[in-house]
């Protein structure tokens, strides 16, 4: 497989301008190259251990991943998309992801147990849905202050769980991305409606 | 401990791999001489360094890099290993109250690999601007000089585009343009409606097969590397004849540390150091090419003092380092609600824009001197890291309301990127630092940066043509994040639009200028430097056409001298 593959390669890149291969067959080698750097790069399957995350806290991150992009009639969510485990990878790296969003969740569980006496995933669904529907807009910090580290928290793992998301395969079928792909001419613009 | 020398002398030695040591290679090569290369970097393997057509779920960071790189401004993963704006161990430095920022690419091919593809000719008023409208220096050269070279270069590399007869953006040796995008169409309709100048734009990239490089396949994707080599870079478009001529030689890892003058005032050989094995070496040869990036090669000539050039090679004028140029670069951008009602399509294209908007106020008098282009770009393209980050701040929120804003805003906007002509000023230089050496030992760069006011009166244009765009084809238009006080109209910090230019520039003159017009300098007559350094100014045109077509010309002229036996 490896040899083949870096034939190939080799076949496209280094004689491409002298032209050997891809003379003959450029076209079918550049699709077939394609293909095998794709199936070769793509990502393992399986059960994920937290790299950076406690088991509470990783539960509590998924739970929090799949309320803020959720499955619906069209798509998966979050945790099928593999947010969890990309967020989880990145801050496993990254200092400053730990202190924000390791932070961040011990402080919606520290909010959690002042108001309702249990940490996040333990409080009912009506007491998630209140907490994070206060730290889920800007605007609820001028009330009340207090709001501001969770709302900061909140706000960043928003896009730490789009980008998650949006990058999946899942997330890229349901946003209805086409192409990556080779084309022997570009086909332009289909009619646009209404224009 | 000993400097090894090269046994041999060659007939040639190129400094740096890009635009114009590429050039240089092949011309040289084929012409007949023996060529040394030397690299700074490491060779490129597109097997190894490309990851062309990878999504991002196959990568396990999604293309954000180790720990988020992405976000704290570390290049995207998916690209080829072809340039920062920060190298580990070999810094430079902005005095105070300068902002300037430098790209590097370390690697064969340089920042070609990189490079957007954007092969713009510049026009016959921007060689004799002096001329035109009394501000700065006319080259010593005029477009019909370098006309002939612009056609080889783009009858080798292939460049797609189309007769238009625009006075400010001439025509030249095109392949077929591809088909416009839906993004385009729009902004096209917009356009005429504004009497504002929208064509086919003119790249790098080949839509019909050309010297055993196959056509293009469209999959959007240039910046990460070709592996079907569809697109030009050095690395893949102009190495790999010099290779085949067996006159060849490419030594990489090795970062030019100083050219040494002989008892005859020529350069007899350069000294670099071999970064695998941290030693000083030295190639001997008969002339010398740098290309080493217009900076690079200013730092090269200023480190290079001798008794007989006590102010760096070639600097009896004091010119080298001065006349720092980049391009005035302002961006906006609109939502457009229209694309929401797109069906879903292949939206790819080529890795860059099919349309791009030339100046079009040539014929008129402007609140600014000289003018600007205008790239455009956005729709349905491959989602990646960061892409709804603006959209989560603004709606906030979660859940399915969240997700279905995010489909239904997806490929609905696009931006406008303005690049124009700067003019020369004395606050805009590089210089040797006094304190700071790289990892190597080699002196680093300081870099002076002010803008001028022509500079903001051109960027404060872009932005309000950009809104009367966007607003004309029914969109809403989206000011640049960074502008205020440090960034009036959106304007860009110097060499955040990698188009540095002028600091070796040529000139009729052996007091204002280094070089002559075959980029030949006036002290060394061994001595050649062909990169974006030899520009006098630097038009709207991205300089690598350019800089390749007087590397051509430089080379010509070389070879003619060697036949003479001048060399």
């Amino acid at each position: 497989m490896s040899i083949s593959r870096r034939d190939i390669l080799k076949s496209l890149t280094v004689t491409a301008v002298a032209g050997s291969v891809l003379r003959v067959i450029p076209l079918k080698a550049a699709e077939y190259a394609h293909q095998m750097v794709k199936t070769e790069k793509a990502a393992q399957n399986g059960a994920y251990t937290p790299k950076f995350f406690s088991p509470h806290a990783y539960k509590t991150l998924q739970s929090l991943c799949q309320t803020i992009i959720p499955r619906d009639e069209n798509a998966k969510g979050a945790i099928e998309a593999g947010a969890p485990e990309f967020i989880d990878l990145l801050s496993s790296e990254n200092q400053d992801y730990q202190v924000s969003l390791g932070g961040g969740l011990m402080w919606l569980d520290n909010t959690c147990i002042d108001r309702y006496e249990n940490v996040y995933l333990d409080c009912t669904p009506q007491q998630q849905k209140e907490i994070l529907d206060l730290i889920a807009y800007r605007k609820n910090a001028k009330t009340d202050p207090s709001l501001g580290q969770g709302i900061e928290f909140f706000s960043f793992l928003r896009k730490m769980t789009a980008d998650g998301f949006f990058t999946s395969e899942i997330g890229i079928n349901y946003l209805g991305y086409i192409g990556n792909t080779y084309m022997s001419e570009f086909p332009g613009c289909p009619p646009v409606p209404g224009e | 401990m000993q400097v090894r020398r090269s046994p041999k002398t060659y007939d040639v030695c190129i400094i740096g791999s890009g635009a114009a040591g590429g050039t240089a290679a092949k011309v040289l090569s084929e012409g007949g001489l023996s060529v040394a290369l030397l690299e700074a970097g490491p060779p490129l393997i597109p097997a190894r360094d490309y990851k062309e057509h990878v999504w991002p779920y196959e990568l396990p960071h999604r293309g954000a890099g180790v720990g988020g790189g992405l976000r704290q401004g570390l290049p995207d993963e998916f690209m080829a290993p072809n340039g920062a704006w920060e190298i580990q161990g070999e810094p430079y430095v902005s005095a105070p109250g300068s902002r300037f920022r430098w790209f590097r690419s370390r690697i064969v091919g340089g920042r070609t690999n990189h490079w957007g593809r954007i092969a713009l000719r510049m026009a016959p008023v921007d060689f004799k601007v002096r001329s035109h409208d009394g501000r700065g220096d006319d080259w010593p050269i005029s477009y019909e000089d370098v006309a002939p070279y612009y056609d080889k270069v783009e009858a080798y590399i292939g460049v797609f585009g189309t007769k238009e007869n625009i006075p400010s953006a001439p025509d030249g040796v095109f392949l077929p343009p591809p088909k416009p995008r839906c993004t385009e169409t729009i902004i096209k309709k917009a356009c005429d409606k504004l009497d504002i100048l929208c064509i086919p734009s003119r790249l790098a990239i080949l839509t019909k097969p050309l010297n055993g490089r196959p056509a293009c396949h469209y999959c959007a994707q240039c910046g990460r590397g070709c592996i079907t080599a569809s697109n030009f870079s050095s690395s893949q478009v102009m190495i790999p004849p010099a290779e085949k001529t067996g006159r060849f030689t490419l030594i990489t890892g090795a970062m030019a540390r100083e050219l040494i003058v002989g008892k005859d005032g020529k350069v007899a050989a350069v000294s670099y150091i071999d970064k695998a094995t941290r030693e000083e070496r030295r190639i001997h040869a008969r002339a010398f090419i740098v290309a080493a990036s217009a900076c690079e090669s200013a730092r090269l000539l200023l480190n290079s003092r001798s008794t007989l050039f006590p102010d760096g090679l070639a600097n009896s004028s004091g010119v080298v380092g001065r006349n720092l140029m980049d391009t005035v670069g302002s961006d906006g951008g609109g939502y457009f609600p229209q694309l929401e009602r797109m069906p879903a399509h292949n939206h790819d294209g080529v890795g860059g824009m099919h349309m791009y908007l030339p100046w079009w106020k040539f014929d008129r008098k402007n609140e600014f001197l000289r003018g600007y282009h205008t790239e455009f770009g956005g729709g349905r393209g491959m989602p990646g890291v960061g892409d709804y980050d603006d959209l989560c701040d603004e709606f906030e929120g979660y859940g399915v309301s969240l997700k279905r804003e995010c489909k239904k805003k997806y490929g609905t906007y696009i931006g406008f990127a303005g690049r124009g002509e700067m003019i020369p000023n004395e606050n805009c230089y590089c210089e040797i630092d006094p304190n700071v050496v790289d990892q190597w030992g080699i002196p680093v760069l300081r870099f002076h940066w002010k803008w001028g006011d022509n500079e903001l009166r051109m960027a404060r244009d872009m932005q309000e043509t950009y809104r009367e765009i966007v607003e004309t084809a029914g969109g809403t238009y989206m000011p640049p994040v960074q502008r205020g006080a440090d960034h009036p109209y959106g304007i860009a910090d110097g060499g955040v639009i990698i188009h540095e230019v002028g600091t070796v520039r040529m000139g009729d003159r052996p007091a204002t200028s280094a070089l002559n017009g075959y980029c030949q300098a006036h002290d060394v007559k061994n001595l050649f430097v062909t990169d974006g350094a030899s520009f006098v100014t630097n038009a709207d045109k991205n300089p690598t056409l350019t800089i390749m077509a007087l590397t051509w010309r430089a080379s010509d002229y070389l070879l003619d001298q060697a036949k003479k036996g001048n060399l």
